[in-house]
């Protein structure tokens, strides 16, 4: 990496951190509310975590819903029946999704490219079924209800990020920033270059002398406990937990942020996650038929701009 | 009690039935194009709205001859337009866009005909059950195993003997050599992906006369058909006619002891099946990686 290119990548995450900072500031100048500015860090979160896996080892997993929800109703599990604490009920959250990823991952992890993805949606429905049949527990259809994230308890001071949502706001940030920060981390050790060594070319990799099994399971449930994370946040977001959001299509809805935003980027993922969520409001607003919009959506993103809108500025790689 | 199973067993073979026409034509497209085709859920509403449409001009028996093959056509256009393009390309990208197709469809139909169920009315001949003690083996049910039975053997018999199907069976398993020995690939692929469509047409105008038709049908029958190729074992038809059939009568059987499991059991089997046998009851090695 030359000189210039480490400032100019110096000046975008300053760029980056300083638009996040100012959400809740300029938001509602462009007509958005502090809200949805919370959403899209939410599932810009869960879209990078699919990422992580997608774009970084090249594995395509499309039932990664399956765990965002498992971290939805984990951290409702707990803020109902456990212990109202927020810090918890993100713990749970996590260790649900990442925990039920890592079992789930040493069944899945010997399948590669189609196949991989045939497994993965029909595993990620399992959870599906138990959420939307087990009603007793899940509130079925309905979704898991009864539940509110709580002010966090500092002992001589608390923050209320139940009624105010800028409060909330920060709070999703900085959950955010520490989890994008490990991501990096990741992304940037040896263990993360071996992953993106198996994406260039996995046969190499092995010849190398690379469990390449044993990193593809370590990379899907190091993902998978991303997005219980992300997860858990979005049930303290809605403090709701919804079935639909551990069905197939809502993976299909990450994956295509993913996309949209520029797979091989870091940051592409939030960006399509931004973009998603606000077209996504916006035309729900308008019409009754935004699903065939989402559709043309995926249609022209996969045949028009195949590697994202970040992709489009980046080095050109094979799309 | 012994009836209660018999019957449910029965519902599970015909359910199986449903699941095999769908699972096959998915399987065709994903052996020979590696493309998962998401919006087969989709063809198969379409084929049932269709048949829907032309019932009162044509019968249904019109119907039946007319919808799959018109289903054919416009997957042949969708193959030609929207997904040529991505062969060769990572697979994320036919799957994103079929998964797209899927929502355009089933937003489509519900805009063209509207959210509420639609009956198809079948001739009488088929509605009546055949005796009193079998009151659940109605002709239309009899006739509708019969109608996949044919549609097996005629597929089976189409990649065993013809051209076409000795082309496709080959494709399958090394499809540069193929291309190499002078085979039109893009041909191959659009009319396998026109069969594998005609096959889902097929069972959308039979499950409309079973089931009556809803915008979403099509979803729920996706996934146990990914289940039946996945249990059967990629790569190998056969395996994906024995799975469809295995999960459905598993799913029916289920349905008597447990109603709430029997979606369930269907992942079970698969889980097993995976951890057991992981390329499948009939998959061949090196298939599935």
């Amino acid at each position: 990496m030359s000189r210039s290119e480490g400032t100019l990548k110096l000046v975008i995450l300053a760029a980056i951190w300083t638009a996040l900072l100012l959400a809740p500031n300029w938001m509602p100048l462009l007509g958005g509310y502090t809200a949805l500015g919370t959403r899209v860090l939410v599932l810009g979160l869960a879209a990078m975590s699919v990422n992580f896996l997608l774009g970084f080892t090249g594995v395509l997993s499309f039932g990664h819903a399956a765990y965002f929800g498992l971290g939805a109703y984990g951290a409702g599990f707990c803020l109902k029946f456990l212990a109202p604490s927020t810090p918890l009920s993100l713990l749970c959250g996590m260790l649900l999704g990442g925990i039920a990823g890592a079992l789930l991952g040493a069944l899945i992890v010997r399948r590669r490219g189609v196949y991989f993805a045939m497994v993965t949606i029909a595993f990620g429905q399992v959870f599906y079924y138990i959420a939307f049949r087990w009603s007793s527990v899940t509130g079925g259809d309905d979704g898991l209800r009864g539940f509110s994230r709580q002010p966090l308890d500092f002992g001589l001071f608390s923050i209320d990020i139940l009624s105010n949502p800028t409060y909330f706001y920060y709070f999703v940030l900085v959950c955010f920033a520490l989890i994008t920060a490990v991501m990096a981390f990741i992304l940037r050790s040896p263990f993360g270059r071996t992953m993106i060594a198996i994406r260039e070319n996995e046969r190499r990799a092995r010849f190398l002398g690379i469990p390449v099994e044993r990193h593809i399971w370590i990379a899907f449930t190091l993902s998978c406990f991303f997005m219980g994370l992300a997860g858990a946040l979005y049930a303290l977001t809605n403090n709701f937990a919804d079935p639909r959001g551990l069905h197939y299509s809502q993976s299909g809805d990450f994956v295509m942020m993913a996309v949209m935003g520029g797979m091989r980027t870091f940051w592409g993922p939030l960006l399509g996650a931004a973009v998603f969520v606000v077209l996504q409001d916006y035309l729900s607003s308008i019409t009754i038929n935004w699903m065939s919009f989402v559709g043309m959506l995926f249609v022209a993103v996969v045949l028009l701009f195949p590697r994202g809108i970040l992709g489009v500025f980046g080095p050109r790689a094979k799309a | 009690m012994t009836q209660l199973l018999l019957f449910n067993v029965t519902n599970g073979l015909i359910i199986g039935a449903f699941y095999v026409l769908m699972a096959l034509g998915l399987s065709l497209i994903l052996n020979l194009s590696n493309v998962i085709n998401f919006a087969h859920g989709g063809f198969l509403v379409i084929g049932g709205y269709i048949a829907y449409t032309i019932t009162p001009y044509v019968g249904f028996w019109g119907a039946l001859l007319i919808a799959p093959p018109l289903t054919a056509i416009l997957g042949l256009i969708i193959e030609r337009v929207l997904i040529r393009p991505l062969y060769g390309r990572d697979p994320l990208y036919s799957l994103l866009l079929t998964f797209g197709l899927a929502f355009i469809v089933e937003d489509g139909t519900r805009f063209i005909w509207g959210a509420q169920g639609k009956p198809v009315t079948i001739p009488a001949i088929l509605a009546q059950p055949l005796s009193n003690e079998f009151f659940f083996i109605t002709g239309y049910r009899l006739f509708m195993v019969a109608m996949v039975i044919i549609a097996v053997a005629l597929l089976f018999g189409l990649l065993r003997y013809t051209r076409l199907g000795i082309r496709i069976r080959a494709g399958t398993l090394d499809l540069e050599t193929v291309a190499a020995m002078g085979v039109n690939v893009r041909m191959l692929r659009s009319l396998n992906f026109a069969v594998g469509i005609f096959l889902a047409g097929l069972s959308g105008v039979l499950a409309a006369g079973q089931l009556g038709l809803e915008p979403t049908m099509g979803t729920g029958l996706l996934m146990p058909s990914f289940i039946a190729i996945i249990v059967g074992g990629v790569g190998s038809l056969t395996g994906t006619l024995l799975g469809g059939l295995l999960i459905g009568v598993a799913s029916g059987v289920t349905a008597v002891y447990f109603p709430s499991a029997s979606e369930a059991v269907m992942y079970v089997m698969m889980a097993i099946v995976l951890l057991v046998r992981p390329r499948g009851l009939l998959g061949e090695e090196g298939m599935m990686t």
